[in-house]
């Protein structure tokens, strides 16, 4: 913060202009203890991509009073920013962080290795494509790389990186770094887990984080960590069936009306049969309205303007879905959520529950809690504390629609909401359908048609079966299968 | 009067330009997705503005989410009195250029008490003509929802900033104890006077930024690109010196050179950079080595560790 630096004439280099980015920026989390030293990693990160500037790093100086061994300044001052978390030393809060390469942009959630962390763990790890899990080269594996690959799993995460801190002082033995990544495989396998990538590094002296360990470690060939998260795939939902959770509608004249969202999962172009969940309408997409142009398709992530090819009744909350791949509506659901405060979550108290951009009442009832240590579940139907993680049954008033979370991180998540103190109280994700067979919950004699697809549309769109669209079971298969269920039937009598 | 814009009005300059690239495209989304979700969720939002570059992408952010409808709230600029004179010329051109419903609001009692940055220093002038003002200027709107351009990259405290950030009636911002924020849901519920500030720049750096001003072609001050301007050394920085209300101190003397500015706030407390950089191109190939952040420019900032997380609990942006 002096005069030189103010006044010092900036030079542009020529070859600084070429920065492009091909990618998509990579969310990652980064989990470990309370001394792993993961402050000193991320700030190591910022420091070695130059993401921390000369009059922040001189903040720091002052700040601190103190430097490491390497004449830097305490890169975990750059992270608590908060003044509490300075005078106590501790991170009590996620915090984001960006830095970039030339071939990628990196959002960073660093989350508190506190006993706090399941429920902060949780919330960095909802949007990451990757967890950056760091041990200390000493001591290995703890309890607590368990818990935290456990809560990084169950949010959705599939990539993980083993980051084995201070390897300096261990010195560079490699069949310690083997045998602490030979045990992290086995945890990840058994979670489920196989995209792994497990780094010698020492994030003190900058060793594989950004630049090569060289000399100190010729056994160890494979990538740095930035190489590593360079290469990192980023999720993407454009597999599944076309979703678009419809936020606002446009109606800006007579003239026009856009049902405008952020597509949630699949993709769409104008001619697309399309249905309106929950009432079942039917409609073809006729225009994809963009600021810039009218647009040929739209895929996960764009947000859009769909204009539909005849007036249906659809409203903020509503999802626009494709007519041949749609998501599970129904009045009871199995998910498994995080108790994000300190009243819990109370069997039978209604929530509000808003899952993209509908909300509506529901009431929890617990199951069974993940015991953590052991990653095992037990049955749990008693209120679920703080940083538990529980399975349990939503019930609701009126048809929630959803996909799994394992299909679909968006249209399968929701929060929930205290109707008394307005706090977001769990982050929750869909496991299932409450099932019980079809036609279970309802009194009285059913029938089961097999109708061409086409004709089974059309009686779809009528209003008769709109309004008792909850009622009916609709499955769509092909005439092979549709064949077979009526002669397993048929076999059952 | 109709509020369609431009509806069915082809755009002939836009088919020449390249798509975003998928970087930019996927911070472009998710602003977008929170322009919709706060403009449905709250009765009366608002969008801060302050005619500086992350201002003017926000603008351009909020037209794309709402078109081919009008952007459906109103903008507040709160203006010190010590605005940069070629700032207030271009709000009122974009406002006007984009039939923009624009509110001014200054501080009527720090202007009749003439509070200034030299009479009454930085902080103080701070405290009454930009967070008392704001405040003044949020409860006059009986806003619920304020969009403001603030990044989590500018400043620590801002980086466990939430993207909806929950503030009481008297405007404060509790950073222990803020609403978690999962998925990209959230959450919108408050009581009478309690509002929110929605951020959704949150993801953005400054090199976002302006690589999207370019990519964009978004219309910015011309006091970002250098040119010849005088100006006065004082505490370390280069202080404009175009108007007359700016005394020279003894020992002071108006030079003359290239300079620019990284960001834009009162002239009195923000400094130039010299600077070669008249294009964009120029401009972000300076930003791709600089080695100070932008808000060292900043005179505010300065003033004690942790003071932009003090002035944020105060209801400061």
């Amino acid at each position: 913060m002096t005069a030189s630096a103010t006044a010092a004439a900036v030079h542009p280099a020529a070859d600084a202009v070429a920065v492009t980015r091909d990618l998509r920026p990579l969310r990652l989390i980064t989990c470990g203890s309370v001394d792993d030293g993961k402050s000193t990693l991320i700030g190591r990160l910022l420091w070695d991509t130059k993401a921390v500037k000369e009059d922040q790093a001189a903040t720091l100086r002052r700040d601190s009073g103190q430097q490491n061994d390497l004449g830097l300044p305490d890169f975990a001052l750059l992270l608590d920013g908060l003044q509490a978390e300075r005078e106590q030393g501790i991170t009590i809060d996620v915090a984001y962080r960006y830095f970039a390469t030339d071939r990628r942009s990196f959002i960073v959630a660093d989350t508190p290795g506190h006993e706090q962390y399941t429920r902060n763990m949780a919330t960095g790890a909802s949007t990451a494509d990757l967890a950056v899990l760091l041990v200390d080269a000493r001591t290995g594996l703890l309890e607590q790389t368990r818990r935290h690959a456990t809560i990084a799993s169950l949010m959705g995460i599939k990539q993980f990186v083993l980051a084995v801190n201070k390897f300096d002082l261990v010195g560079y033995d490699q069949a310690i770094f083997d045998a602490i990544s030979h045990d992290f495989r086995e945890l990840a396998l058994s979670l489920g887990v196989r995209q792994i990538t497990a780094i010698p590094m020492s994030a003190l002296k900058g060793e594989n984080v950004v630049y090569p360990a060289g000399a100190v470690m010729l056994w160890y060939d494979g990538p740095t960590l930035v190489e590593t998260l360079e290469l990192a795939t980023v999720r993407s939902a454009q597999a599944g069936g076309f979703r678009l959770p419809v936020q606002r509608v446009s109606r800006p004249g007579e003239s026009f009306r856009g049902y405008q969202g952020t597509v949630a999962g699949g993709s769409v172009k104008p001619g697309d049969s399309v249905v309106i969940l929950p009432s079942g309408m039917i409609a073809n997409v006729k225009q994809i309205v963009t600021f810039d142009l009218v647009r040929n398709a739209a895929v996960a992530g764009d947000a859009i303007t769909l204009v539909l090819d005849r007036q249906v009744d659809v409203s903020r909350g509503d999802m626009i879905v494709s007519l041949d791949a749609q998501p599970m509506t129904g009045l009871e659901f199995e998910a498994q959520i995080v108790a994000l405060q300190p009243d819990g979550i109370e069997p039978g108290k209604r929530y509000w529950l808003k899952s993209g951009s509908r909300r509506q009442r529901v009431s929890v009832k617990p199951l069974s809690q993940l015991e953590l240590s052991s990653g095992s579940w037990r049955s749990h139907a008693d209120r679920l504390a703080m940083n538990a993680i529980g399975k349990v049954r939503l019930s609701f008033d009126e048809p929630a629609i959803f996909d799994t979370y394992d299909q679909n991180r968006s249209t399968g998540a929701f929060i929930l909401i205290d109707p008394d103190t307005h706090n977001t109280i769990a982050g929750g994700m869909i496991a299932a359908k409450r099932s019980g067979g079809i036609g279970i919950r309802y009194e009285g004699e059913r029938v089961v048609l097999s109708l061409p697809a086409d004709l089974a549309d059309q009686i779809m769109a009528s209003e008769l079966f709109a309004n008792r669209r909850d009622e009916a079971d609709v499955r769509r298969m092909t005439s092979a299968q549709a064949t077979e269920l009526f002669q397993n039937a048929a076999s059952d009598i | 009067m109709t509020d369609v814009i431009h509806a069915a009005e082809p755009r002939p300059a836009s088919s020449t330009k390249p798509p975003l690239d998928p970087h930019l495209k996927a911070l472009e989304n998710e602003a977008i997705h929170i322009f919709r979700e706060v403009a449905a969720e709250f009765e009366r939002p608002v969008m801060l503005y302050s005619i500086g570059k992350d201002s003017s992408v926000l603008l351009h952010l909020a037209r794309k989410a709402f078109h081919p409808g009008r952007v459906p709230f109103p903008l507040l600029h709160v203006d010190t009195g010590w605005k940069f004179k070629e700032m207030i010329r271009f709000r009122d051109e974009i406002a006007r250029k984009y039939e923009l419903d624009l509110v001014v609001h200054t501080n009527a009692r720090g202007k009749a008490e003439n509070v200034t940055p030299f009479t009454h220093g930085s902080a103080l002038y701070t405290d009454i003509m930009k967070t008392e003002a704001l405040r003044q200027a949020l409860d006059a709107g009986k806003y619920d929802a304020a969009f403001g351009g603030a990044r989590r990259d500018e400043e620590a405290s801002r980086a466990k900033e939430r993207i909806y950030s929950f503030r009481t009636p008297d405007h404060r911002w509790d950073p222990r104890n803020q609403r978690p924020e999962l998925w990209n849901v959230y959450n919108g519920m408050v009581r009478k006077g309690e509002s929110v500030r929605a951020f959704p720049l949150s993801n953005w750096t400054e090199v976002d930024i302006w690589r999207y001003i370019q990519a964009e072609d978004i219309p910015l001050v011309p006091l970002y690109f250098a040119a010849e301007r005088p100006f006065v050394e004082r505490d370390g920085m280069m202080i404009h010196a175009e108007d007359p209300r700016l005394e020279r101190l003894p020992g002071e003397t108006v030079q003359h050179d290239f300079i620019r500015f990284r960001t834009l706030g009162c002239f009195p407390l923000t400094g130039a950079i010299r600077s070669r950089a008249t294009t964009l191109d120029e401009v972000i190939a300076e930003l791709e080595i600089a080695t100070v952040s932008e808000r060292q420019g900043r005179a505010i900032d300065r003033d004690q560790s942790g003071s932009m997380e003090k002035k944020k609990r105060e209801g400061y942006f």
